[in-house]
Formats: structure tokens, C-alpha cells, sequence
């Protein structure tokens, strides 16, 4: 008996109330009539099924009824039903989208085989490993199972079209196999590979698709890279990014450059695959061993070097993680204020509707009864938003993209998968409880028939609490997303309005690099760059022309030791500059202002001694209040002599400090060396649009070399822009989420004041039929309007500053306390108090007396 | 309650078990066990109602009007205090009526087709 007390649990309340007396009399019953262990088993088993199909049966059309009710109400209210749709889905919405990108970067495993063992390795100062400290390292290591170098580069691609600049990792044969990703066609490099010298490339697929159309047979097909033969031999999935998303083909590393015996040439990237059981700890520790021993034979090079294992996992800035923990905490807020609101027009409604339920609960809906119909309501409308939200989020997801940081190894965009949606519905299912499940099981307790007397005033104290409650929340809230929001842009702005040091506006940038060894002799390409840079002078509207090694916030490094004649005791700790190799006329292009001296001229070749033209910090680093023109300097193996000061640069963008900059002739290079000392990047200051320039310079390019790919068009001033660029979008992203969140808030004061005007003009109408003055009436609701605001804003601004501790990073030096937005910030609360109050303060002046007698 | 028609036609077909109940109660108020009992006998054992199946019946068609809960009891000594005793309604004649009526139809269709049907 006891047994079937419990099956019958599975009912809905309701049913169990009304029938379970009578369904445990016919089970006795039966059990008199059943005698016997089968006999008695068999009515087990019989009652045990028809128990289950019944409770669901029962429990569905309960369900039944309860949607096709609250479809009835909420068609009847449709206003209401729409704001409830619209707030769930703007909070849903916006914290789905929040999520796919934050799990993408922080939590998703990265798209490689058993991908938490995958650790990459650093030296300190940004270093990178040497082919030999790779090679002995790869053979001395016990931690590792497998061990991968690689290092990053872009090459001229010549076969069908165009030719093409494409970026290329070049890599040792063991690392692609130990990434373990299996290649969508053919295969990738066999172990030692790159011994023999055979020119395998393996492509991306999103080469394979640009350039070859998606070409079934490119396998065994001949291409030429840097104009050395290679053959495809497979291509990688689409999903596969390593090391960043643009590389767009793999080839391995030359043997030659494999074999390299200099240590302090640390140009490659190291990565590992950790033994089981092996950790990060463990092999940190043996590397560094490792460079203590090497220090001992070569002191020069390993004097104080450290190295750094750590998961590929991790390899995002500060910045980045800042960027978008701010960015889940604000959607996070306005989950939060959606909530406050719903559950503010569900109490509002109650309170409005509380007649309805008290004839419903009398004729003997029981209180679960009326819970679970506002559970259902609940439900249907979190789940119209929730819909309505994934929606939200797929559209928004292009714009947020640009927070995903370029260094891991990923695709650019997340994809909206079953694990978003589920995160979306969970978030439904939360935000369904959060506003309704838990103020229904509250009220739905308290009923009480009092209310069913005419004229009664429905809702009581209490309740007008937690609806002032829930309005201060969302004041509070909502300063904190308006202060956040506030501070990041006020670091925008002052991030953009710092000078970069030349005038980017009407300067198209493109890069024409020269592949070695066509173009290894300085006077070959002299004569490939006065031949292009004549002719595109000759162009009507353009004014200036140049080529440089690298432009400013896109090539950052090239970093190198000064040591002044006159100061050689600097030779040990020499403080570094910035190289570029620049032909005549490039400050002009740029906007450079030259202080002093002369440009960079044609004179200025291998015959003639060697010079350069420094930024104003570096004559300042060196020879502070003296004249710099003719003092020599040592920087590249050789000594320079200054022949002209320029302004400085942002090299390392507006964020960072940079280096003091040394320019050099593009002529003063002997033959054969590094491609880094020879221009590539095209500058071209010109008022012609950049749908009449770009052909242009392709003509010109053509017609001196046929073979030269021309990549990287962008206008200067983008470059610029894209600095600030993933900020510029979270500011965005915030301030929507603030302007949101404001207007939830000031919705919130008007909802909660003009329902209380409307609950109370009958005692208005007293106050005013005693004699009340109209403004006594103003202040009556206006004071409840502030009372609330500032009840909100004084705990608002201590979070808000909290908040803007945490972010500090973010804030390029602005303080957390700016007092500008705080006040700006309290300011806008006070107008939307006054904005949220106004029209309640008109009605009840409005009241007239007479009328709120006889509506008795 | 006031039915019309339509209301009874818009309860058609009945569901077997609900048609049977209305038999059963068609012609003495009965407890639920009773009513279980009735069907199993009337049907020779071919139609056997659980009780949850009985009462879900039971729920609805009290909302449907078409039996209603009874006060009076039977002779004391027959009753059983705890028991519910429910009694079919004019409206739950009327559909019980109807319901018949539409399957004296569909056999007469049957016929029609020339099917061949032993007697009614």
C-alpha cells in the first residue's frame, strides 16, 4: 500500500487531492482479489504502467489547458506580452552572444587532438627559440612526446591568375603530425621530411578554395613559391588555423636553415606535445637546465635567458581577457535588469489581476493550480524571448568577432552550435524562474478574499515594497553599465586622440614584396623601385610616393642596439631604436615632419657614406640639447652618420611606448642581404579615390615586373583605426548595453510610480478634496521617484567604481574615479527620474475629486 | 448548464473508455470500483479500465458536464463512506445518445457498402 502512496506521487497535486483516496480503495481492492506471488506480481507490474500513463496523460492535459489559457490572456494583453518578449529577448540576446565568444576563447578545447597537452615555448623578453637551441632541445627533452618548431613569413605565390602574397608557416615536419589533425585531402609531412629537400607545401582550405576554386586534382600540382618549386601534397580542413587565421600554406623548413649553428638567431616558434604524465612545471624546469648548461659554453648569448612553457590554451593578451570578462559581466547585468523588469510587470499584473485569481483559487484551483499556470506563463513567454534572443545573438555575433584575439590559434567567429543553444535555454529557464516561477510560489500563498470585496485596494504594502525593490536594483544596475561604459569610452577617446606622429588621411598603403633571390642585388631593386615610384608620381592627383620596410603599427619590431661614438661605454646595455629602410620622399608621403637637416636622398648609396635621419626622442635619448646633425652612431654593423631629424612615430600603436626611430637609405644595404633590409611597404599620398589609385599602381607594378603580386591594400587611416579597434566595438557593445539598461531602469520608475498613482487616487482625491495644494500632490509622487533613483545611485557609484578597479587595464590611464563620468552618470540618473515620473505626476494632479468619489 | 448541439456534437467520437462509463452510470449511481467492475461484466472482460484511466476519465467528464458527483447515498449498509458515487447528467445521456446514434450510422453505412455485418 505504502508502495502505491508513493506511485501516486506522480500526479499532478490537484488530481492526488481530489482522487487518491478512491484510487487507493479500488488498489486494496484488487489486492484482495489478486492472491497469490504471480497473481500479486502481475498486478504490480499492471498498476506500476497504468500509474505512469496516467500521471503524464494527466500532467499533459493539465499542461494543455494552461497554455491554451495563458495564450488566451496574453493575446488579451498584448502590449504587455510584447514588452515581456521584447525585454527577455534583448537579455537573453545579448549574454547568448556574450557567451559564444567568451566560451570560444576561454573555454572551448582548441581544435586539436587531446589539445590540453600542446604548450608553446617563449624566452624571456618575447624571444623566440634558435634553430640550434630547437635542435638540442628537441634532443635532450624527457617531458615531451613530440616536439615542432615553426616560424611565419608571407611569399609570393606564383601558378594561374594573379600572383599572389600569401602568408606561410614554414614548419619542421614533426609539428603538423603532432597537432594531429588528420588533412581534409592528401597528407602532411612524414616524419624527417624535411631532409630531403622534396618542396612539399600543404595548403589551407581556404586557399585551396580562393585560388583553386576548390580544385579535386591540385594534388602533385607544381607551384612556385618566392620563385622556388614546390609541390602540393595535401590540404588541411577548414577548421585548422594553426599557427594564426591567416597562414594559408605550410612548407617545411630548409635544411640548410635547419642546420643553422648560430645562437643568436631566435627566430623560430617552439611548441611540444607533453608525455602523459609530464607537466608544464616539469618541462619549464628542464629547458631552463637546459639554458643554464648552454650558458656555461656561451655566456654571450644565454647571459640571462629564461624560458616559458604554457598551454597554446593561453596564449591571449591581458587585454583580451579583460575586454571580454567586462563585456559577460555587462551582458550579465542586463540579464539581471530584464529580470527586475519582467518580474515588476508580473507583480504589476498580479496586482491587476489579483480579483481574477481569487475567484479562480475560490472556486477551488488550488494554490499549485495557480502556481503552475503562472510557471507555464512563465515559461512561454521566457521562451518566445529566448527564441527571439538566439536571433539576437546570431545577428550581433559579426560585430563582437572583432574581440576574439588574433594570436590563438582559432577560427575568426565562433558558430552559433547546440552548445549555445543550450546555454540559451538554460539562460530561459533561469530567467523564467528569476522573474516569475519564485514571486508566483510568493504570492499565489497570500491569498487572500478580502480581496473579493468591492473596491477593495488591491495589492498592499508589501508588495509595493518588493516592486520598489526590484526598481532600485535596476537603478543600481544600471549606473554601473552607465559608469563602465562611460570610462571605456572616455579611454577610447583619449586613445584616439593621441597623435601618431604623421598624418594618416589620404595615404593608400600596399605591399609589393620582392622575392629573394630574383631581387637580392641593391641596384636591381633601386632600379624595380625609382622605375615604380617615377611613374606613379606621373599620375594626376597623386603627390607623394615612397617604400619603407615596414609601416608604423603594422610592423612593430625591427628593434636594434645604438651605440653612439661618443658614448661607447654604452656598447654593454646599448638602448635600442627602431630600423626602417626608406627611399627619398617617404616623410613627405606620411606627414613626417622633418625638423631638421635633409630627407633621405638618391645620393645616399654604397658609394657615399653611410647615413640616416633620426625621430626627435632618439636625439633627445642621446644628445639632449645639442645639435645632432653629423654625429655618428653605430646600429646594423654599421656606423651612421645623422643628416636629418624627423618627429616621432606610434610605432607600437597608441597604447605603447616606442622605440626612438632611425631611418636609413634604401641604397645603403649591400648585396644578399635579409629581406629585412629592403623596402616593401608602398605609401602613396593621394586625393584619387582608392577605386581609381589601386588599378592604377597595378598597371604600373605589371608593367615593371609581370610577376609581382601586390597585397595589404589599406589606406593608412585604417590602420590607425584598427588599432583601436576591438575597443572601439566593446564601447559600442557596453554602451548599447547601458543605453538598454537605462531605459529598463527609467521604465521601471515610471511603471512603479504610475501604478501607485493609479492605486491611490482615491486618496489623492481626499488630499485634494481637504485642500491639498497641487504642488504638495507634485511632491508627494516626485518624492518617491528620487527616493527610489537615489536609493539606487549611491550603491550604483560604489559598484561602478569596484568595477572600474577591476578594469583598469582597460582604461589607458584614465582613473577609475573620473569624476566627469560619475557625474555624468548621476546626472542622467536625475533626468531619467524626472522623464520616468513626469507623466505619473501629470495624472495625479488630473485627479479630480469628484470623479475618484464616484469611481467607488 | 445549458447545452446545445453543437456542444454535443463536438464531443464526438467518444473516447471507448468515456462511453462506457457513461453506460455504467446510465442507470445507478455508482463508486468508481463499481463502474470498473460494470464494464469488465457488460464487456465479457474484453474491456478492462485501470483506475487511473478511470478517474482521468472520471476528471473530465465531470468538467464536461457529463456525469456529476451525487450527495445522495445508497442504503447505509451498502455504503461505503469514503466513496465517491457519480450519476450521468441529461447532457451525458444526450451524448450517450448521440454516440449510439452515429454508430447505428456507420454500420448502416457498412451495410450499404455491402459489407456483410451479423444482426444488431
Amino acid at each position: 500500500m505504502r508502495f502505491y502512496q508513493l506511485l501516486l506521487l506522480l500526479y499532478p497535486k490537484s488530481f492526488r487531492n481530489e482522487y487518491s483516496t478512491e484510487l487507493q480503495g479500488i488498489f486494496r481492492a484488487r489486492l484482495r482479489d489478486h492472491i497469490g506471488f504471480i497473481a500479486r506480481l502481475g498486478l504490480f507490474l499492471e498498476t506500476i504502467a497504468d500509474v505512469l500513463r496516467n500521471a503524464v496523460a494527466t500532467h499533459t492535459d493539465i499542461l494543455q489547458q494552461d497554455v491554451r489559457y495563458t495564450l488566451r490572456t496574453l493575446w488579451r494583453t498584448p502590449a504587455f506580452t510584447a514588452t515581456a518578449i521584447v525585454v527577455t529577448a534583448l537579455g537573453i540576446g545579448v549574454n547568448t552572444a556574450a557567451f559564444s565568444i567568451a566560451d570560444f576563447v576561454f573555454l572551448r578545447k582548441l581544435p586539436y587532438a587531446d589539445a590540453d597537452n600542446i604548450v608553446k615555448v617563449m624566452l624571456d623578453g618575447g624571444n623566440q627559440l634558435s634553430p640550434v637551441l630547437y635542435r638540442e632541445w628537441s634532443t635532450s627533452t624527457k617531458s615531451f612526446q613530440a616536439v615542432g618548431a615553426y616560424f611565419n613569413g608571407s611569399v609570393n605565390l606564383v601558378g594561374e591568375g594573379e600572383p599572389q602574397r600569401v602568408e606561410r608557416a614554414v614548419v619542421t615536419a614533426s609539428l603538423l603530425p603532432m597537432l594531429g589533425v588528420q588533412p581534409l585531402r592528401g597528407r602532411v609531412f612524414r616524419p624527417n621530411e624535411e631532409r630531403d629537400g622534396t618542396g612539399a607545401i600543404v595548403l589551407s582550405y581556404a586557399l585551396w578554395q580562393r585560388q583553386y576554386g576548390g580544385d579535386e586534382h591540385i594534388l602533385g600540382r607544381r607551384l612556385l613559391i618566392d620563385g622556388s618549386p614546390g609541390v602540393v601534397i595535401g590540404i588541411m580542413p577548414s577548421a585548422f588555423n594553426f599557427p594564426s587565421r591567416d597562414v594559408a600554406m605550410w612548407t617545411l623548413i630548409a635544411p640548410q636553415a635547419a642546420s643553422d649553428d648560430d645562437h643568436s638567431n631566435f627566430y623560430w616558434n617552439g611548441v611540444g606535445r607533453l608525455r602523459s604524465g609530464a607537466t608544464v612545471a616539469q618541462a619549464n624546469a628542464e629547458l631552463n637546465g637546459l639554458l643554464q648548461r648552454l650558458k656555461l659554453r656561451i655566456p654571450d648569448v644565454y647571459d640571462t635567458t629564461l624560458a616559458f612553457i604554457f598551454r597554446m590554451r593561453d596564449e591571449f593578451s591581458t587585454q583580451s581577457r579583460l575586454l571580454l570578462l567586462a563585456l559577460s559581466g555587462a551582458a550579465a547585468c542586463v540579464l539581471l535588469i530584464a529580470c527586475a523588469n519582467l518580474a515588476n510587470l508580473l507583480l504589476a499584473r498580479a496586482l491587476t489581476r489579483q480579483r481574477e485569481l481569487l475567484v479562480r483559487s475560490a472556486m477551488g484551483a488550488g494554490r499549485e493550480r495557480l502556481v503552475r499556470q503562472s510557471i507555464t506563463e512563465c515559461l512561454m513567454l521566457a521562451a518566445a524571448g529566448g527564441a527571439l534572443g538566439i536571433g539576437i545573438a546570431y545577428a550581433s555575433l559579426p560585430l563582437l568577432t572583432q574581440l576574439v584575439p588574433s594570436t590563438l590559434p582559432i577560427a575568426q567567429s565562433p558558430a552559433i552550435d547546440l552548445r549555445i543553444i543550450l546555454f540559451a535555454a538554460l539562460l530561459t529557464a533561469l530567467t523564467a524562474l528569476g522573474f516569475g516561477v519564485l514571486p508566483a510560489w510568493r504570492s499565489a500563498g497570500k491569498v487572500d478574499l478580502s480581496g473579493l470585496r468591492d473596491g477593495n485596494r488591491a495589492g498592499g504594502g508589501r508588495r509595493e515594497r518588493s516592486r520598489s525593490i526590484l526598481v532600485v536594483a535596476e537603478v543600481m544596475v544600471s549606473v554601473v553599465l552607465l559608469v563602465s561604459a562611460g570610462l571605456l569610452m572616455r579611454a577610447l577617446l583619449r586613445l584616439e586622440s593621441v597623435e601618431p606622429g604623421f598624418r594618416a588621411e589620404n595615404v593608400l598603403t600596399l605591399r609589393t614584396a620582392l622575392p629573394l633571390p630574383k631581387y637580392d642585388s641593391t641596384a636591381f631593386r633601386a632600379t624595380y623601385f625609382r622605375s615604380v615610384l617615377e611613374q606613379l608620381r606621373a599620375v594626376p592627383g597623386v603627390s607623394h610616393a615612397a617604400f619603407i620596410t615596414g609601416l608604423p603599427m603594422v610592423m612593430r619590431g625591427g628593434v636594434w642596439p645604438v651605440v653612439p661614438e661618443d658614448q661607447p661605454a654604452l656598447a654593454r646595455r646599448a638602448p635600442s631604436a627602431s630600423s626602417r629602410f626608406v627611399t627619398p620622399g617617404f616623410f613627405a608621403a606620411t606627414g613626417i615632419p622633418l625638423k631638421v637637416g635633409r630627407d633621405i636622398e638618391e645620393t645616399d648609396d654604397l658609394a657615399h657614406p653611410y647615413v640616416a635621419v633620426v625621430s626627435e626622442s632618439f636625439v633627445k635619448k642621446f644628445w639632449p640639447n645639442q645639435d645632432a646633425i653629423g654625429k655618428r652612431f653605430k646600429f646594423l654593423n654599421d656606423t651612421r652618420t645623422v643628416v636629418g631629424v624627423v618627429g616621432d612615430v606610434r610605432v607600437r600603436g597608441p597604447e605603447r611606448p616606442s622605440e626612438p626611430q632611425v631611418y636609413q637609405s634604401y641604397q645603403q644595404v649591400i648585396n644578399g642581404q635579409s629581406s629585412f633590409y629592403y623596402p616593401k611597404d608602398l605609401v602613396i599620398r593621394s586625393t584619387l579615390p582608392q577605386g581609381t589609385l589601386v588599378p592604377a599602381v597595378r598597371t604600373i607594378v605589371r608593367r615593371v615586373d609581370p610577376q609581382q603580386p601586390i597585397s595589404d591594400i589599406r589606406m593608412l587611416s585604417d590602420i590607425v583605426s584598427d588599432m583601436t579597434a576591438a575597443r572601439s566595438v566593446q564601447v559600442r557593445v557596453l554602451g548599447a548595453f547601458a543605453l538598454i539598461a537605462f531605459l529598463l531602469a527609467a521604465s521601471g520608475i515610471h511603471g512603479l510610480l504610475a501604478f501607485s498613482v493609479s492605486q491611490r487616487q482615491r486618496e489623492i482625491g481626499v488630499r485634494m478634496a481637504l485642500g491639498a495644494q497641487r504642488s504638495e500632490i507634485v511632491r508627494m509622487v516626485m518624492n518617491r521617484g528620487v527616493l527610489l533613483a537615489v536609493a539606487g545611485v549611491i550603491p550604483g557609484v560604489a559598484v561602478a567604481y569596484a568595477a572600474g578597479r577591476a578594469m583598469q587595464g582597460l582604461l589607458a590611464g584614465i582613473n577609475p574615479a573620473d569624476a566627469l563620468t560619475f557625474c555624468a552618470v548621476v546626472a542622467m540618473c536625475g533626468v531619467m527620474t524626472i522623464v520616468g515620473s513626469l507623466l505619473p505626476v501629470l495624472r495625479a494632479v488630473r485627479v479630480d475629486p469628484a470623479v475618484a468619489f464616484r469611481a467607488e | 448548464m445549458a447545452h446545445s448541439e453543437s456542444d454535443v456534437a463536438d464531443l464526438l467520437p467518444l473516447p471507448a473508455a468515456t462511453f462506457h462509463i457513461l453506460l455504467a452510470v446510465a442507470q445507478d449511481d455508482l463508486h468508481g470500483y463499481a463502474i470498473i467492475q460494470d464494464i469488465e461484466k457488460r464487456t465479457g472482460g474484453e474491456l478492462r479500465v485501470s483506475a487511473g484511466t478511470l478517474y482521468r476519465s472520471v476528471q473530465r467528464m465531470l468538467e464536461q458536464g457529463l456525469i456529476r458527483e451525487t450527495r445522495e447515498r445508497p442504503a447505509p449498509e451498502l455504503d461505503d463512506e469514503r466513496r465517491r458515487y457519480y450519476r450521468i447528467t441529461p447532457f451525458g445521456s444526450a451524448v450517450a445518445r448521440a454516440e449510439g446514434q452515429r454508430m447505428i450510422e456507420l454500420v448502416r453505412m457498412a451495410r450499404a457498402q455491402g459489407l456483410k455485418l451479423g444482426k444488431a
